[in-house]
């Protein structure tokens, strides 16, 4: 078989005494949508930080397309076809929404010191960035201020984002934070859309999403692995229950 | 965004461009020399904030210690004109070179860090180029250093000549506004309009914003030494205070009370400011305790400065 997309090794971060990511190893191969999932604090975040360069590791290694991008800059990995949607909505909320998505756009067309044409009049830019807001649903947003939108326009635009960088894997990190019932719902139709033409990896609390979207599924708990599998697989591992699938989910701790 | 087409504060700001080229004509009938004086400090200083507003407005980077390429463009001028080279082309090339380079090693140091330590690394700097410039006896020390000659150009240039200067500085002041306004709104500029609002987000869409910002820092400083440059030929001396961090502070205040990140809001300011401070120091010498409070309303209540101001008043004329 050959070489897994994504292939994370003996990945180890710590914040003072706090263990956030304990010798965590995953693959993701090319085409699926791999889901991960753990209660709050299991380190899911910073997984997606450290994958995206946000957060360098202190050990452990990550390949992604043949590359080792353990101690790559973010805007590298990015080059490369990694792209990243972030948990809590950052966008450039002065900025207008297809301002936003063109950037991403721009990131990936050659260097910007281009100092003299007007980069809103550029179609090379401006289409493609259209065209993913279309895809998102919010081709008729394209020139509002991007801060006046609601939240679950603000995580559309970050979807958007993501695809207009032509990405060969997206890292979504909980998607579907902070959506109403409707919106959740749309959002699982659109991933279920983009898992065809991307690998994913999902990082989401929605359990119905996940187990309706995912492939295969790892459960962190308190920075390690504890299962790893396809969804039916997971539903029935006694651990993960115990750890997390509803029983006594509260009273567990780290240790 | 800067609105365009027919409303009352493009009407403004095109009647204020007009004006100051109509100015020497107006000083010329009336023989109001002070004027013209006064107005040729305003446009160099209007440059010199427009060059900062570059990095503040545009960019998010809160530099506070613009005012060494003030110094480093104005001693320029005068540590060669001292050395017995006049050249224009020589002295402002070395100029312009001097404050790219300086610009080129604070930004690479300085742009490592945000917000307060950013504030503290440029202003640190700028002092330490004050204190270097002050120590060396040979140009005057503390005492600065009087020119003798201003910089020379080819045959009809001639900036001894008080009009000619004047639309010399008008010139370059005007070119660098419509340079800044192409600039903000090509591809760079894109760059760090998104590296100010989120620099996080910049960086995992896939730019490098340290390397722009630094650029968009170097073109900012280059420019502040053409001020300088200009301010040494306009008062024919240059001293360390040129460069002293009030300075620096007091072009951060032009570039807020004119409107911040946009770009004829430091001409605005300049004028606004300076005009201001001439009017009322006729009135009271406490004219500052007029300034002060009135600086402080704006800031309070026109986060845009007077350029948002007019914006604003437009909006509600049209509605």
């Amino acid at each position: 078989m050959s070489e897994p997309l994504l292939q994370v090794t003996d990945l180890a971060k710590h914040f003072q005494s706090v263990v956030a990511t304990d010798d965590l190893s995953l693959s993701v191969a090319d085409g699926d949508l791999h889901a991960v999932i753990g209660p709050n604090g299991a380190g899911k975040t910073t997984l997606i930080a450290q994958l995206s360069g946000q957060l360098m590791p202190d050990r452990g290694g990550i390949r992604f397309a043949g590359h080792d991008i353990t101690r790559l800059p973010m805007y590298r990995r990015s080059r490369l076809g990694l792209a990243r949607s972030f948990q809590i909505t950052s966008l450039c909320l002065d900025l207008s929404v297809l301002d936003n998505v063109a950037l991403a756009v721009q990131a990936h067309a050659g260097h910007s010191f281009h100092f003299w044409r007007d980069a809103r009049r550029e179609p090379k830019l401006r289409k493609p960035a259209q065209a993913a807001l279309e895809r998102v649903g919010l081709g008729e947003r394209a020139e509002w201020p991007t801060l006046v939108l609601s939240h679950g326009e603000h995580r559309l635009i970050e979807l958007a984002m993501a695809l207009a960088s032509r990405p060969r894997m997206l890292l979504l990190d909980e998607p579907m934070a902070g959506l109403g019932p409707d919106e959740s719902a749309r959002m699982v139709e659109l991933l279920r859309v983009l898992k065809r033409e991307f690998t994913i990896l999902l990082v989401e609390h929605d359990m119905e999403a996940v187990f309706a979207l995912a492939d295969r599924i790892t459960v962190l708990f308190c920075g390690r692995v504890i299962a790893s599998g396809p969804p039916a697989d997971i539903r029935a591992d006694a651990a993960v229950r115990h750890a997390y699938l509803g029983e006594d989910a509260e009273g567990a701790g780290c240790g | 965004m800067t609105p365009s087409g027919f409303n009352l504060r493009n009407v403004v700001v095109v009647a204020l461009l007009v004006a100051l080229v109509l100015l020497p004509i107006y000083v010329a009938l009336s023989g109001e020399r002070f004027v013209l004086t006064l107005f040729t400090r305003i446009i160099i200083l209007a440059l010199a904030a427009t060059s900062l507003n570059l990095i503040i407005g545009s960019g998010g980077m809160m530099s506070f210690g613009h005012a060494a390429y003030l110094g480093i463009g104005g001693y320029a001028v005068g540590i060669l004109a001292y050395e017995g080279i006049f050249s224009g082309f020589v002295q402002w090339s070395v100029a312009l070179g001097a404050s790219a380079l300086f610009a080129l090693i604070i930004g690479a140091l300085s742009l490592r860090t945000r917000g307060v330590h950013f504030i503290m690394i440029t202003l640190a700097f700028a002092q330490m180029a004050y204190y270097v410039i002050a120590g060396i006896a040979r140009y005057g020390g503390d005492d600065g250093l009087t020119i003798y000659r201003q910089s020379q150009f080819v045959a009809p240039l001639d900036l001894s000549n008080k009009a000619q200067f004047y639309y010399i500085c008008l010139a370059l002041l005007y070119a660098s506004i419509y340079l800044i306004w192409r600039l903000v709104n090509s591809r760079f500029g894109m760059v760090i309009n998104g590296a100010r609002s989120n620099d996080l987000r910049m960086r995992a869409i896939g730019f490098p914003t340290y390397r722009y910002k630094l650029v968009c820092f170097v073109i900012a400083g280059t420019l502040c030494g053409l001020a300088g440059a200009l301010l040494a030929n306009y008062t024919a001396f240059v001293s360390p205070s040129i460069m002293y961090w009030t300075r620096s502070g007091d072009l951060i205040i032009m570039v807020v009370f004119g409107g911040m990140g946009s770009v004829v809001g430091p001409l605005l300011g300049a004028v606004a400011l300076l005009v201001l401070e001439q009017a009322l120091s006729g009135i009271t010498e406490y004219w500052q305790i007029i300034l002060g409070p009135l600086l402080l309303l704006v800031v309070l209540f026109a986060r845009g400065g007077i350029d948002g101001l007019l914006v604003q008043w437009s909006a509600q004329v049209r509605s």
